[in-house]
């Protein structure tokens, strides 16, 4: 057993003190591990970025094309220092991982964000035996349990279908990296064309570079001819609904792709016309089962539910507890 | 089943009149006649029983999802609704097979013969074979508890425009206390009624708010005002000797006001008679407070002192049916006229709402600023020539109502709503100065924006003094305009006061609590009201 803690919370982030680095930290640090691209977890202002090849390009875009980025293969392990370090499939989005870190011979896995449903861009989710397993909670309540990726695809495009048909735009709001590019997976294109915004195209662009191929796509912008809009699917981020950027493409009928749209009261709260609870996160059957295969005795909860998930944790005889973090904010 | 499934998600899915409509009627030309009978009930609520208790529903569904009782209740105050709960927490294998609504309805109203054993079985059944949508809609029907949003009219139209027939003749047929079991699919289209051996009342005629001026409304000699009374809508029907009292909520109450079955038995016996008015409290020669008529609402068994305490009239204003023969298609002059040579002969607890002479539109209007005074809400504008319409229709009957008593408050205590509002916490207590404290004065649940919603629970939360089970006191600070209609003594209110219909008219963020209303400022509304009255 290691002397020390392989991993403590202080004020920067993360910490692991055998190797002197942070993972997914909020605030400037000297050397950053990053899970993946969202926001919450990659922050600007880090010495390094140790990350996954495909989550670097992300990171230039958003964050800076200068900044210093050291790409880590899944699987391959490194030596930081006193520590031993490696990135493991997460399943959440393009690049996500999960963070191996041992030191003195105890192992420690920080889940990131991650999902165990198959994503066409995604690498799937590997589970990593560990002592310690800091895992997400996202959805961590038994109310939520995904729809299989099939039944998902069905409703998307019954409900595209049937607004082409009667001469009605379809849009549908998720995030521009990752939960965009899933949607555009999942539909039927014979349907019609996929229109984004400016957001998800650039994302995309990314996605292309590295070499992923995606369904064909184009960017809404004034110049695009109307009648080809009409009908169509546009993809945008949560943040357009009501903009005078989608009122080009009325008429549309509007819906959410989000895990939160399990629940009705989120489904009608958010005003759209249509809820796909197509979520990125872990399910709770799949978060039950992920923290059984790890083997891990101490589970540490991050962000989410993490009071509901740390007291049934404990009920079954976990050791949790409650890891208050910077994540999902 | 899972056609009404279909039917339910595409209601639930738009807000848009057309669709709702498009939707019902596509249901309704693909349903067979006893499935129709059923979807109409269950759509109305004509079918509120209760085949298992949401109690004993929690019960099988923790045992069967294996989810300890407080992680059911966590589950529960996320998602809002018990019977959604359930749906999420149990799971099936989607093998349910589809099964003719009407047959799926017998199957629950055969369970109250059964065993708790058998019923226990027959749900486990269902629950592990339906999806989640039709496990949710499962659990609503066989609790009771299923609200379906969409307004009566849009059932009316579109279950008119599916059977080819015309949708006030349906709005008739479908009135009253009728279940899927005594509704006929012939009766709903049939060629012609025979109304006259039948308790159904009519569609009330409802009016529009008065959202113009009144001049544009034309001539004012075109238009008959009456009082706007703060009663209980009703219809009083005598048929073959025998009487019927409606309310406009269509619930049965003849023998909830003895007072009014004066019409059977005072003077001269009148039959085939229909009258549309209000049931107002009403005791030496004036209209009482609504909250006195609140004591008689709801009371099947009348005592004699209620009787005594609370007596009630009938003010009519409308006579939909004389001597059997409907006369809603005749000019208001022609019925109204009927109407006061009628009402003399039905006893004493009937009356005919006086009809407000004015000159000119200026002049009504400074009578209807007065109609507080007459214990009135406003006024009603009735077009003279006007036949009694179906429903709400523009354009004949306008309600004008006095613009509401406002009073500045401060958000005291605030608790999570349920449904929609579930997690969020949206049901508010306001409160005023008296004597230098904050005393709670109303509660309200609606009038803010959704973001305004939002930010008010982000409020809460960062401001919470103390909990009390869900509710949570928060520090005085916002300030909001409350608007009510009716304001009344109170000595079960701490305020000292009571109000009608109190909702939040704005966030006033210039506003600070110090700058709230007091308890003096409020009785002087109150003051200015009572003194009028004398």
């Amino acid at each position: 057993m290691a002397s020390r803690q392989v991993l403590c919370n202080t004020p920067e982030g993360l910490y692991c003190p055998a190797g002197d680095f942070y993972i997914d930290p909020w605030r400037s640090v000297r050397h950053a591990v990053i899970t993946h691209a969202h926001s919450d977890h990659a922050r600007p202002g880090m010495g390094t970025y140790t990350a996954h090849p495909l989550t670097i390009p992300i990171l230039r875009m958003r964050i800076g094309e200068t900044i210093t980025a050291r790409p880590l293969e899944y699987g391959e392990q490194i030596r930081i220092k006193d520590a031993t370090v490696s990135l493991h499939p997460a399943g959440h989005v393009i690049g996500s991982a999960q963070v191996r870190v041992e030191v003195d011979g105890e192992v420690w896995v920080v889940s990131g964000d991650y999902k165990r449903q198959e994503d066409p861009y995604a690498a799937p989710f590997e589970v990593v035996p560990c002592d310690v397993f800091i895992t997400e909670s996202t959805f961590g309540v038994p109310v939520y349990k995904w729809e299989s990726n099939e039944r998902l695809s069905h409703d998307m495009n019954a409900w595209w279908r049937s607004n082409s048909e009667r001469g009605i735009t379809s849009v549908i709001y998720a995030y521009s990296l990752g939960k965009a590019q899933r949607v555009m997976g999942s539909v039927d294109t014979t349907i019609g064309p996929i229109f984004t915004h400016g957001s998800v195209e650039s994302m995309n662009a990314v996605f292309r570079q590295a070499g992923i191929s995606l369904p064909n796509s184009n960017l809404l912008d004034n110049k695009v001819d109307k009648d080809l809009v009409r009908g169509s699917l546009i993809i945008a981020p949560g943040s357009t609904d009501n903009s005078p950027w989608l009122r080009q493409a009325e008429p549309y009928a509007s819906a959410v792709a989000s895990g939160w749209m399990a629940i009705r009261a989120n489904r009608r709260r958010r005003a759209a016309d249509r809820g796909f609870a197509m979520s990125d996160h872990v399910d709770w059957p799949d978060l039950v089962r992920t923290v059984k295969e790890t083997g891990a005795k101490r589970i540490l909860v991050t962000h989410g539910y993490t009071a509901i998930f740390v007291r049934w944790l404990y009920e079954q005889g976990y050791a949790a507890q409650e890891l208050h973090t910077m994540f999902g904010t | 089943m899972k056609s009404f499934t279909r039917l339910y998600t595409a209601l639930d899915a738009s807000n848009k009149t057309n669709d709702k409509v498009a939707a019902l009627r596509t249901a309704f030309e693909l349903s067979q006649p006893e499935d129709i009978l059923w979807l109409l009930a269950i759509i109305l609520g004509k079918r509120t029983r209760k085949a298992i208790s949401s109690v004993k529903m929690r019960v099988w569904a923790i045992e069967e999802s294996g989810v300890p009782e407080w992680l059911f209740e966590e589950s529960h105050a996320l998602v809002g609704d018990v019977g959604e709960t359930i749906s999420l927490l149990v799971h099936g294998d989607e093998s349910y097979a589809e099964e003719p609504l009407h047959e799926f309805m017998q199957e629950v109203e055969a369970l109250s013969a059964m065993t708790e054993d058998e019923k226990h079985l027959w749900v486990l059944s269902h629950w592990r074979t339906m999806c989640v949508e039709d496990r949710f809609l499962f659990n609503k029907l066989l609790s009771g508890s299923l609200r379906v949003g969409v307004a009566k009219g849009l059932v009316l139209r579109a279950l008119g425009e599916a059977l080819g027939v015309d949708s006030a003749t349906i709005a008739h047929r479908l009135m009253g206390n009728w279940t899927a079991q005594t509704l006929r699919y012939a009766d709903l289209i049939a060629a012609d009624d025979a109304l006259q051996h039948n308790p159904r009342p009519y569609p009330f005629c409802l009016a529009f708010p008065l959202d113009v001026v009144p001049t544009t409304l034309g001539d004012i000699s075109e238009w008959q005002a009456e009082w706007k009374w703060d009663g209980i809508r009703g219809q009083v029907i005598v048929r073959n000797g025998e009487l019927f009292i409606w309310t406009r909520g269509e619930e049965l109450v003849t023998d909830r006001y003895p007072e009014l079955h004066s019409i059977l038995h005072d003077g001269v016996v009148l039959d085939g008679v229909v009258l549309d008015g209000e049931i107002l409290a009403y005791k030496d020669g004036a209209v009482q407070p609504f909250s006195e008529m609140q004591r008689r609402i709801g009371r099947k068994a009348v005592s004699k002192s209620m009787l005594k305490d609370v007596p009630v009239a009938f003010m009519a204003y409308d006579l939909l049916e004389h001597n059997s023969v409907d006369m809603r298609t005749q000019p208001l002059a022609a019925r109204r006229a009927l109407l006061e040579t009628l009402i003399p002969q039905a006893g004493g607890a009937y009356m005919v709402s006086p009809v407000i002479h004015a000159p000119s539109w200026p002049e009504l209007a400074s009578m209807q600023a007065d109609a507080r005074s007459m214990r009135s809400e406003g006024l009603m504008l009735k077009r003279l020539d006007s036949p009694y319409q179906t429903g709400r229709k523009r354009g004949d009957w306008w309600k004008w109502k006095v613009e509401p008593y406002t009073v500045d408050a401060v958000l005291v205590y605030a608790q999570a709503g349920s449904g929609i509002r579930a997690s969020l916490y949206t049901d508010y207590t306001f409160a005023i100065w008296k004597e230098g404290v904050l005393v709670p004065f109303a509660k309200a649940y609606s009038g803010l924006t959704n973001e305004e919603i939002i930010e008010v629970d982000a409020f809460v939360r960062k401001n919470t003094l103390e909990k009390f089970g869900p509710v949570r006191t928060v520090k005085p600070e916002l300030v909001f305009e409350l608007g009510f209609e009716g304001l009344q003594r109170s000595t079960r209110h701490k305020s000292g006061v009571a109000v009608r219909f109190p909702r939040i008219l704005s966030r006033r963020t210039d506003k600070k609590p110090e700058d709230a209303d007091t308890i003096e400022t409020v009785l002087g509304l109150l003051g200015a009201h009572e003194s009028h009255a004398k």
